[in-house]
Formats: structure tokens, C-alpha cells, sequence
């Protein structure tokens, strides 16, 4: 096989961008059920939950160093691995990267030291300060990271200046307030809680299971399962949001995810199952369910969802219009000074400035756009097209996931509130095996989101494979294998400590039951 | 928007710039201090309870300080798109160095005390070695690197293509030089903050280890210098300096040319504060240090750090990265920024967010305040390390 620099650079950024979101989803989730824990604890008094604080707090700490640990990675790859990307958007995509650290992680990592070290020191309101802050800081840090990729997803607010040859800044607010960004930033950090909230009742199912703890894995369950069953439904109508939102910002991703070779007749039917086949462009064994897509996707029963046939002939367009604009470039910059610009030339820019990452499409083929051949264009515009059967299968994984996470936790919300949670083993068995599933819904997520918006790292704007480092490949291969192999052995590290602390089992907290009202000044009984 | 053009181009670009410098510095300063007590780990605790000592000694706070380099990571990335995208890729070996080292330290600290086995805390004790030790090192390798130029040119589409950057190339002599600099100059901040919270023989040997380290502090430093005016060249314009224009490296021209780092230090003599205090901290640090007087010793510590690395911003304004073989290539201060605007936004953000990052982070320290306690640690109790 031969090394290419792209397909290298795009594996390492995968392998670490989804083992970084194996420990993401439970801290965002977890940090939020521990604070609940806390404040429990603190309204009441009773011992039990500072208990649970800090026992669900240990399992946080094992899995928290590790996303710290992985993220910096994340933080450093873009200019390691994508430096033209870099150069290209940096202008925008920086900002919020760097707000992130010093809205939010700031805050969550000065604050989980207080956390973990400050039981002593501080007040019990100070101490539970200390765990919101742990809270309220990975959430916002979630919403940053959500804005930068969603603006690599709908990249508004920003133009092409040709002096800098880079994408910059118009309109900062429309980055802010990007609603795909919105949409994906609930639909996440729902997604961690659901993780939290069904790692939670797992472990404690295996607590009742075992009969061990049975006040803290009673207490935590009930916590789980209605945190869990409201995470649960907005994941999936957040998630239906996402969809709604691909639509009108992503079609190709949606097509795809749909394996709709044609466009149907509205409103389209949704394809339940089937094996889509990539060569041949069509679906075997189809099993369609008429008027669903057309519903999900335009909420309506007359708006037609294109295919993908038709999206790329409206690529092939695009691309043609890419090579007006690309060639306006080429002269603008060889203008010179601004007075110097052609009026005409100055005009095909801006009627075709949108359009120009379409031309750096064909430059995989040939290195100057204006020369493309038909074939070539038509190569490129069939590039447009990401790779449907892995979008068609993940995308139906995690919805199936999705809708079995609601049912889970409404179950067991409905034996907690019946206070039957210990009454049947085969269902604590089931909450048991469920703990690696909203992992796999999540890492099914994110193939979704970014798989399926190759061949673009930004939408329309920039080809994935214009944006990597000049590199060598082997220097790549040397890195992955070493991410890989470092990567490797932290996970086993990590899944034997969690084991090893969920096996042992909460510490026995023999501090006096606090009292929120001395007994003194007690009313008397 | 309007309000952007309230700041001009220029002024704003100064900002970011110092901002920079305030960025390394934040880092070095606090984070610097764990990765100095890492990379002394082996040396000034013996016993399992000393070495749980030292760990607990930053294990409350290491986490936030990391976040100063993702945040110099994040802020070098939205200010100086250019600077990010040519060093981080240009020294792309150096950088895995730094990010493996970085990964095995949160893991270190966090999970080394979670078995009894003398195997598996001995193997942490080493990744927590090797995870100060290693960055603290490369780092200042890195800053040698730039000071003599680095081998990248710029495509007319502003591509960055690399000339023998490979790891053994990064690892010149002055490099290596300079490598020690930040080396010697964060074992003597991690000594001092090891002699603030730890008692006995700990604080004791890290008095000893942390005075030779201020003494290696002021002669690298100053070997560092002679070499640099000696047989380094530096960077100058060799076109019209256009402060506030479009930033495109390649619309200037630059040559080599040598005594150039010492220009203006010649031209502004108050900048020589800088050199003279990255001696005179390093130097008080020793005295105090050899006094038992731990607050000041810290302090002084914090500020050798401060000359130090104001002594080379200083010296290469307002050249930011040189290219060794395309000077034109080279990034400065007025051609690698980010937008008018995005610089605006970010600065009115800094603004709000670093006063709260500085108050909560006092308050932290403050309630944190005090020695780790051996019994304690001992009787496994109030320490989660």
C-alpha cells in the first residue's frame, strides 16, 4: 500500500478524536449527576449522599484525567497534522478554541483540584460550589468546541479575503449564534448525560445485583433514571433537530445518510433498512416506510429532499463556477495593488467567490483548476459524494440506540417510583450490559457528523485533502503508531482502575450525619 | 461591526503580542513549577510517603496551571493563525515529545497512588520524570530553534513547505543550550515550590538541588547570550515596515544579518530591564533560597522566569518566526496576525475572562494554602493522590 499523507493524517485525527470522546461524554454527564448528588447532600444533611458524591466522584476522576490528558492532543493536532487548515480558517476557527480555555476550562480544571483536595478545606457550600464549577465549566467547554466544529459544518459569518489568501471574520455573532452549532451543542452534551445517566444505572444495578450498597445504588439509580429519561428524549428530538438542520446546511451528508440515490417524489419515504451499494448507486433490499423522510427532514409534505444524483450534478455546477472564481483569484493577486483590479474580474469574485473551495476539488487531479478536463470535473463532483453505507449503518445504530436509551430509563423511572428497582434481575442484568452501549451511540455520532462531511474539513469552503501539512508520510505513520500504542495501553490502565474502584465499592463514611440545622435549635419532637 | 476600528491595526497587533509573551510567561510561571517538581521527583524524594509528599504538593493544582499551554495552544491559534500553523507543524517530532510526556503526567499524578504495588508506582514515578522533564527541556529547545530561524517557506498560495526539520536537526548545540536554560530555570521555580509546601527532608534536599539550579540558571543564561551575540545571526526588514497591513508574510522582504538580536536592546536601552532581571531573580532566588526564606524565594524564581523570556520576545521584535531559508517567509509581529476584528474580539473577551481566571486561581492557592502534611498522607487521609 502506498502512504498517502492525506489518508494518514485523517486516520490519526480519527483514532484520536474518538478515543478523546470515549472519556468526554461521561465527564460532561457525570459532572452534572455528582453535582445534583452534592446538592442533595447539602440541602439535607444525610451522609448517604456525600457518600454517593464522592464514590460516583472517584469513577469521575479516572475517567476526567484522561479526556484532560487526550484533549491537548486535540488542542495541538489542528496545527500539527492540518496547518494549511490552520493558516486557511484560523482567523475564525482559533476564537472559539480560545475562548473555550478561558471561559470554561479554566474553570472546570482549577475547580476539580478544589474538588478532590478541598473536602477539608472548605465550607459545605464551598465545596459544593466546587463541584458546579467542575460542572457549569465542562458544559460551557462542550459549547465552545460545538461552535468551532459547527462552523466547520456551516461555516457563516465569514469571506475569502485574497490578500491573506485566507478565510476571515465578518460577521462574529452569526459564528456565535450558528444554528447548526446550537443544535449540535444540546444534542451532545444530551448525549453525555444519557452516558452518565446509563453508566450510573448500570453500575448500580450491579450493586443491587450483588447485593451490596443498597442505599447508595437505590439512591443513584433513581438519580440516573430521571436525569436519563429526560436526557434520553432530548437527545433524540435534539437529534431530530440536527436532521431537520442537514436539510437545509449539509443536503450530500443527509442523502447519504438516507442512501437516496434519486430524488423522490415529496413527501420521501425513509429507508428502514437495506445495503446501500456505492459502485452501483443504489440500495438492495430496501425496506422503505413511505412519508417518514420527507416529514423528518422538511416537516412538511411538498418540499422535495434532493438525492444524491442531482446534488452532485448541482456540485458539477459549483465546480465550474469555483473555476470563474479561482481564475478572478489568480488575477487579483497578480494585480497587485487593489486600483489595479479589473472591474470585470473584480465582479466574477464576488458573483463566484462562494464557490471557490469547489475548484480546489479537482486539484487532487490536476494541479491548475482552469485546465480541468469534463472527466475531471465529473471525477470531482462524484467526490462530493461521502461513503454511504458507513453513514447509512452508523446513522442507524445510534438512532436505535437513541430510542432504547428512552425506553431503559423509562423503565427503571417507573420502578423507582414504584420502589421496585431490586425487584427483577433479568431487567438490573439488562442495565448492567447496557453500560458500553451510549458509547457506541456516541462514537456512531460522531462518524455521522464528520465522516459525513468529507470529501470538506469545511463545508464548501476548503477539500479535506487541500488542508493537511506538508509532511512526510512515514513521519505520520511514526505518530500513529505511536498515539496508538500509548493510547492503548492508558485504556487498559484506565478500564482496570475503574474496575478495580467499582469493585471496592464507596468508601465507609463514618463522619457523623451532618445536620443542617444543629440540634440545639431543633425544633423539638 | 464598527467598534473594532476603535483599537488601529497596529496597536492591537502590539497587544497581541505582549499577550503572547503574557501567555508563555502565565505558563511557565505556573505550570512551570510542576514541571519542575516532576522532573526533581526522583531526586529529592526517597520513600514512597516523600514521593506522595511532592505529588500531593501539586496535585490540587496542576490541572488548572496545564491550562495556560491549551489556552497558549487555543490564543496562539485564533491571534496568529500563521505562527500556529508554521511551528506547531514545523516542529511536528518535537511537539509529539511534548504531547506524549504530556499525556503520562495527568495519568501520573492521577492514578500512580490507586495501587500498592512498588512496580506500578515506580513505573509512574518515572512517567511523571519523564513528563516534566521532557517538556521543560524541549521547550526551551524549541525557543533556540527560533532564534536562529527555522527552515520553512512560504508557497504563493501561503502553503508552508519544511527543509530538514527532523528531530536530530532541532537538537543544534545553541538549541541544546537554550533547552538547559529553561531546563535549569524550571527546576529552580519546582524547588521552590516544593521548599513552600513540603517540610524536612524534602524542602531540604530541594533547597540544595534548587540553589545548584539557580546557580546553572545564571550561567546558562548568560552562555546562552555570548553564544547569541557571538555566532548567531538575526532577522531584519529589508523593506518599508508596513505596520498595519493585510497579513501576508510574503508582501515584505527580510534579510540575515548579524548583531541584529542586540538591535533593540542598542536602540532602547530600558529593554536591558529584561536580561537584567532574568539574573538578578535567578540570583536572589539562590540568596534567599540558601536563607530559608520560602515566599521570596518563589517570587524571585517567578521573576527570572519573567526576564528570561522577555529577554528573547525583546530581542527578535518584531520578528516573531524566523525562516532560515526564506527570510521573506519569516512571520513577524505585523504580517502573521489574525483579522482587525477577530484580534478585537478576542482582546475584549481576554478582558473579561483573565481578571476572573486570576481572582479564582488567587482564591484557589489561598484556600490551598499550607504544607502538605506527611502524617497525613501517612494515614491516608485529606490527600487524593
Amino acid at each position: 500500500m502506498e502512504l498517502d499523507i492525506v489518508a494518514l493524517s485523517r486516520l490519526q485525527f480519527a483514532i484520536t478524536a474518538l478515543y478523546h470522546f470515549l472519556f468526554v461524554p461521561l465527564t460532561l454527564g457525570l459532572s452534572i449527576v455528582i453535582a445534583i448528588m452534592e446538592t442533595v447532600y447539602v440541602m439535607t444533611g444525610r451522609a448517604i449522599w456525600r457518600q454517593m458524591t464522592k464514590f460516583w466522584g472517584t469513577l469521575f476522576g479516572i475517567n476526567f484525567v484522561l479526556g484532560v490528558a487526550t484533549g491537548i492532543v486535540m488542542e495541538f493536532q489542528f496545527g500539527m497534522n492540518w496547518s494549511y487548515y490552520s493558516h486557511y480558517v484560523g482567523d475564525i476557527f482559533g476564537a472559539p478554541l480560545a475562548i473555550e480555555g478561558l471561559m470554561a476550562f479554566f474553570l472546570e480544571a482549577t475547580f476539580v483540584g478544589l474538588f478532590f483536595f478541598g473536602w477539608d478545606k472548605l465550607s459545605k457550600l464551598g465545596h459544593l460550589a466546587a463541584a458546579w464549577a467542575v460542572a457549569i465549566g465542562s458544559n460551557f467547554s462542550a459549547l465552545w468546541i460545538l461552535i468551532a466544529n459547527g462552523w466547520m459544518q456551516n461555516p457563516v459569518g465569514a469571506a475569502f479575503n485574497p490578500q491573506t489568501m485566507r478565510m476571515e471574520v465578518a460577521d462574529f455573532y452569526a459564528v456565535l449564534m450558528n444554528p447548526v452549532a446550537q443544535a449540535k451543542f444540546v444534542h451532545t452534551v444530551s448525549a453525555g448525560y444519557v452516558t452518565a445517566s446509563i453508566f450510573v444505572l448500570g453500575v448500580s444495578a450491579w450493586f443491587v445485583l450483588k447485593g451490596r450498597h443498597l442505599e447508595l445504588a437505590k439512591r443513584s439509580m433513581t438519580v440516573a433514571a430521571s436525569f436519563g429519561l429526560a436526557a434520553s428524549l432530548s437527545v433524540v428530538v435534539l437529534g431530530d433537530e440536527s436532521g431537520y438542520l442537514s436539510t437545509e446546511h449539509q443536503k450530500m451528508k443527509l442523502a447519504a445518510i438516507e442512501a437516496m440515490w434519486e430524488t423522490e417524489p415529496a413527501p420521501a419515504p425513509f429507508t428502514a433498512f437495506g445495503f446501500p451499494d456505492q459502485e452501483a448507486r443504489t440500495t438492495h433490499f430496501a425496506v422503505r416506510i413511505p412519508w417518514v423522510m420527507g416529514l423528518i427532514g422538511t416537516r412538511s409534505l411538498t418540499t422535495e429532499i434532493p438525492g444524491i444524483e442531482n446534488l452532485v450534478d448541482h456540485a458539477r455546477e459549483r465546480i465550474a463556477n469555483g473555476v470563474v472564481a479561482y481564475d478572478a483569484l489568480q488575477k487579483i493577486r497578480a494585480a497587485g495593488s487593489d486600483a489595479a483590479i479589473p472591474d470585470d474580474v473584480r465582479k466574477a469574485f464576488e458573483d463566484n467567490g462562494a464557490d471557490l473551495g469547489y475548484a480546489l476539488l479537482l486539484k487532487p487531479y490536476i494541479d491548475d483548476p482552469r485546465q480541468a478536463s469534463p472527466e475531471q470535473i465529473d471525477q470531482a463532483a462524484w467526490d462530493t459524494v461521502p461513503n454511504v453505507p458507513t453513514l447509512f449503518w452508523t446513522f442507524r445504530i445510534m438512532v436505535g440506540l437513541g430510542f432504547f436509551f428512552i425506553l431503559l430509563t423509562a423503565v427503571f423511572f417507573y420502578l423507582s417510583a414504584r420502589h421496585r428497582l431490586d425487584r427483577y434481575p433479568w431487567l438490573l442484568r439488562i442495565a448492567v450490559l447496557s453500560i458500553p452501549l451510549p458509547w457506541i451511540a456516541a462514537e456512531c455520532g460522531w462518524i455521522v457528523a464528520e465522516f459525513g462531511r468529507q470529501p470538506w474539513i469545511i463545508e464548501g469552503v476548503l477539500p479535506t485533502a487541500a488542508g493537511v501539512s506538508s509532511l512526510g508520510a512515514f513521519t505520520v505513520l511514526m505518530t500513529i503508531i505511536g498515539f496508538s500504542a500509548i493510547y492503548t495501553v492508558l485504556f487498559i490502565v484506565e478500564m482496570s482502575l475503574m474496575l478495580r474502584a467499582i469493585r471496592k465499592g464507596p468508601e465507609p463514611d463514618d463522619e457523623p450525619q451532618a445536620e443542617l440545622v444543629p440540634p440545639a435549635l431543633a425544633p423539638a419532637e | 461591526m464598527i467598534l473594532h476600528t476603535l483599537i488601529d491595526y497596529e496597536t492591537l497587533r502590539i497587544i497581541w503580542w505582549l499577550l503572547l509573551g503574557v501567555l508563555l510567561i502565565g505558563f511557565a510561571v505556573t505550570d512551570g513549577f510542576d514541571l519542575g517538581t516532576g522532573a526533581l521527583l526522583p531526586f529529592v524524594a526517597k520513600t514512597d510517603t516523600e514521593r506522595r509528599v511532592v505529588i500531593n504538593s501539586v496535585g490540587p493544582v496542576w490541572e488548572g496551571n496545564q491550562v495556560w499551554l491549551i489556552l497558549g495552544g487555543g490564543a496562539i491559534f485564533a491571534a496568529w493563525p500563521p505562527l500556529y500553523a508554521v511551528s506547531f507543524s514545523g516542529f511536528y517530532l518535537a511537539m509529539f515529545a511534548i504531547l506524549f510526556a504530556l499525556i503520562l503526567r495527568p495519568v501520573g499524578f492521577k492514578y500512580r497512588s490507586k495501587r500498592d504495588s512498588a512496580t506500578w508506582r515506580s513505573a509512574w514515578d518515572w512517567a511523571l520524570f519523564i513528563g516534566g522533564f521532557v517538556p521543560a527541556l524541549i521547550f526551551g529547545v524549541a525557543v533556540g530553534n527560533v532564534l536562529q530561524g527555522v527552515p520553512f517557506r512560504l508557497g504563493s498560495d501561503l502553503r508552508i513547505f519544511y527543509e530538514g526539520t527532523t528531530l536530530f536537526e532541532l537538537l543544534n548545540p545553541f538549541a541544546l543550550l537554550c533547552g538547559l536554560v529553561s531546563l535549569s530555570m524550571l527546576l529552580m521555580h519546582g524547588a521552590a515550590w516544593l521548599m513552600l509546601k513540603t517540610e524536612g527532608p524534602v524542602a531540604e534536599r530541594s533547597r540544595r538541588y534548587g540553589s545548584i539550579a539557580a546557580l546553572a540558571t545564571i550561567v546558562l543564561f548568560a552562555l546562552g547570550g555570548l553564544w547569541l551575540w557571538a555566532g548567531i545571526d538575526g532577522y531584519r526588514f529589508t523593506s518599508e515596515v508596513i505596520t498595519n497591513g493585510p497579513s501576508n508574510p510574503l508582501a515584505k522582504s527580510a534579510e540575515q544579518a548579524s548583531g541584529v538580536w542586540f538591535a533593540n536592546y542598542a536602540a532602547h536601552p530600558w529593554t536591558m530591564a529584561a536580561p537584567a532581571l532574568g539574573f538578578a531573580g535567578a540570583a536572589l532566588a539562590f540568596l534567599l533560597m540558601r536563607a530559608k526564606r520560602e515566599v521570596p524565594t518563589i517570587l524571585a524564581s517567578a521573576l527570572s522566569i519573567l526576564g528570561i523570556i522577555s529577554t528573547v520576545g525583546l530581542a527578535m521584535f518584531p520578528f516573531i518566526l524566523p525562516s532560515s531559508i526564506d527570510p521573506r517567509s519569516s512571520l513577524t509581529v505585523w504580517d502573521a496576525s489574525s483579522s482587525h476584528l477577530t484580534l478585537f474580539i478576542m482582546l475584549a473577551v481576554t478582558l473579561i475572562f483573565v481578571p476572573l481566571i486570576v481572582a479564582y486561581t488567587s482564591w484557589v492557592y489561598r484556600v490551598l494554602w499550607g504544607k502538605v502534611d506527611e502524617k497525613a498522607i501517612r494515614d491516608g487521609q485529606g490527600h487524593a493522590y
